[in-house]
């Protein structure tokens, strides 16, 4: 057995996770051809790479399939329920900053915090017969977030990409995603409400707390955290 | 987990105890359309219970409690008066607290009668209180009728009471509405922006989006006619806060309330049914005089409940959800019926707990 590090496959991501763990001297490459999902570890023994995708993490740590992994504080957090006890954080990367935030139409002059879209949603079903949608990946942060800001009357619709189009094609009316500069719900003509930032995000090392750590596992672990500090 | 088979057998006599009462014995589907139960508790059921799909009937849930479909059942084709008893596995979705049951059976008693409220009320608590005899349990009670009349008598603007209204079960929501109409907290810059500016709607964003021009334009008109409307005296503020804080014995909660009732009239004729609802528990050989009453309780799990509400509890296991719950649903009649609407006041236990908290007692 040796130590299961997840890094995602894909991308910036990627290249970005490396240059981390080569300032801390440890050096993970791809092995193979462009398209093989194979990897190797230089600078600390029992380690192997798993190229995973982002979303694929948190569960394969929740699981215990891999020891550590890097993945987003947004994905961890609406993927798994109660996440502290699943993993814990050993180190925010410094890259893939976004806010999980709520953004309505910009046009919308009388609406810019939760408490005006409450009442905003509570008008909209009144005239149109039903709630005030909202398109999202994100369905349990979001959910909590509103229930826990006391809005009511709304429906979230499931958008898994383009998130930011569903307001003009009418198919929402507001929407919840990840968002880093701010320049696609610009020219999709939305803003952002005040008090709409339900999540600050970054790229995150996590540890499980559940995959199981034979005497090398540890070793190699505590190598590692020994890197980092 | 409870042994299933000792719970059945305890779900079959509690179920028989109500049947004796006169209750019909009445079966639901465990699968539910989704869009009735997302029409009355929104987004948050979601949260609260399985949601499956299939291509033909699109979303259903698992049942999360049998009031709905009971009601549904009694609002299609009940006969006058109506008393119902089921006993069945009810699903919860559990996302914070992993020992807490995801599936367990619920015994309930459901009352459809016009004819004595205070008398069906008093029969359901007096029923579940009997099945729960020697289980050494505190019971709560309450009443969302008596705060919903005090908002409805308010002297101010409907729009401001419509408001007040849609949050009675979200109390922090309501707290915030409360401070924002009675003057107490401040305007929020960006509102004060929006209502210093002559004509908001004449931006150059282009319009998106469903929500029309007129409805933004027909919001920040009821803005300024909220900005302009006086402020909820501070006598009333006042009444409503003291309401809020009762929590003593019936007979006592009764008395506070009746003083609150000299700012806050309004609320007396929910403070008479509160009156004739003790006088039918003492008749039922209920000892009201030790039986709490707080005039906040219900608000926040009990969604659908705007009357009388109850729960028993263990006190030595404050780990547990409560052993029992009910409380009158007139509204819910109303939703659900089509036009239709009886008064209606029902309650459930679960056995598995009773079970639970029997074997630690021995």
């Amino acid at each position: 057995m040796s130590l299961k590090l997840g890094v995602p496959s894909k991308g910036r991501l990627m290249e970005k996770s490396f240059a981390w763990f080569e300032k801390h001297g440890i050096t993970l490459t791809r092995t193979g051809s462009d398209r093989e999902y194979a990897g190797h570890v230089d600078g600390v023994d029992g380690v192997s790479l798993v190229l995973l995708s982002a979303g694929e993490i948190p569960r394969e740590l929740a699981a215990g399939r891999i020891h550590l992994g890097i993945t987003g504080t947004d994905l961890v957090h609406e993927k798994l329920p109660r996440w502290e006890q699943q993993v814990e954080e050993i180190a925010p990367l410094g890259f893939g900053q976004a806010d999980l935030i709520i953004a309505v139409p910009a046009c919308w002059v009388d609406v810019d915090t939760l408490d005006d879209l409450d009442a905003a949603s509570s008008a909209f079903r009144e005239r149109h017969g039903h709630r005030l949608r909202i398109a999202t990946k994100y369905h349990r942060l979001v959910r909590e977030f509103l229930t826990d800001a006391g809005v009511a009357d709304f429906a979230l619709v499931d958008s898994q990409g383009a998130t930011e189009g569903t307001v003009k094609n009418e198919t929402a009316e507001a929407i919840a995603d990840i968002t880093s500069t701010g320049e696609t719900l610009r020219a999709n003509h939305l803003k952002i409400l005040g008090d709409g930032v339900i999540l600050k995000s970054q790229a995150t090392l996590w540890r499980s707390r559940t995959a199981v750590y034979e005497p090398p596992e540890k070793q190699s672990l505590d190598a590692i955290l020994d890197r980092l500090e | 987990m409870r042994n299933r088979a000792e719970t059945l057998e305890l779900a079959a006599r509690l179920r028989g105890h109500f049947e004796r009462a006169g209750a019909a014995p009445v079966e639901t589907p465990i699968l539910q359309p989704a869009e009735t139960l997302l029409d009355l508790y929104g987004e948050n059921i979601r949260g609260r219970a399985y949601v499956t799909s299939d291509a033909l009937r699109g979303e259903q849930m698992l049942r999360p409690d049998f009031t709905v479909p009971v009601v549904q059942k009694h609002m299609e084709h009940g006969a006058e008066p109506a008393r119902y008893t089921y006993a069945g596995e009810v699903f919860r979705r559990q996302e914070h607290d992993s020992d807490r049951a995801n599936e367990y059976v619920q015994v309930g008693y459901e009352v459809f009668d016009r004819e004595n409220p205070a008398a069906a009320d008093a029969e359901v608590f007096a029923l579940i209180s009997q099945a729960l005899e020697g289980y050494q349990l505190r019971a709560a009670t309450g009443d969302i009728g008596v705060l919903m009349a005090a908002v409805q008598g308010l002297r101010t603007t409907e729009r401001r009471k419509a408001a007040l209204m849609r949050h009675i079960w979200r109390p922090r929501r309501f707290r915030a509405l409360l401070d924002r109409f009675g003057g107490r907290a401040k305007t929020p810059p960006t509102r004060a922006a929006l209502l210093a500016t002559s004509d908001p709607m004449a931006t150059d964003v282009p319009f998106v989006g469903k929500r029309s021009n007129a409805e933004i334009a027909d919001r920040i008109e009821a803005l300024r006619a909220d900005a302009a409307a006086e402020p909820i005296s501070d006598n009333e503020l006042a009444g409503l806060e003291t309401l809020l804080s009762v929590r003593e014995t019936m007979p006592f909660a009764l008395e506070h309330l009746r003083d609150v009732a000299v700012d806050l009239p309004q609320i007396t004729v929910a403070l008479d049914r509160l009156e004739a609802r003790i006088d039918a528990l003492q008749a039922r050989g209920v000892d009201v005089g030790s039986l709490d009453f707080e005039a906040s309780y219900g608000r926040t799990s009990m969604e659908y409940y705007d009357g009388f509400v109850f729960g028993f509890y263990a006190e030595r296991r404050p780990d547990l959800p409560p052993i029992a719950t009910g409380g009158r649903y007139d509204a819910l009649t109303r939703r659900l019926g089509n036009g239709a609407e009886i008064p209606a006041v029902g309650g459930v236990l679960r056995p598995d707990l009773m079970l639970e908290i029997k074997e630690a007692a021995a």
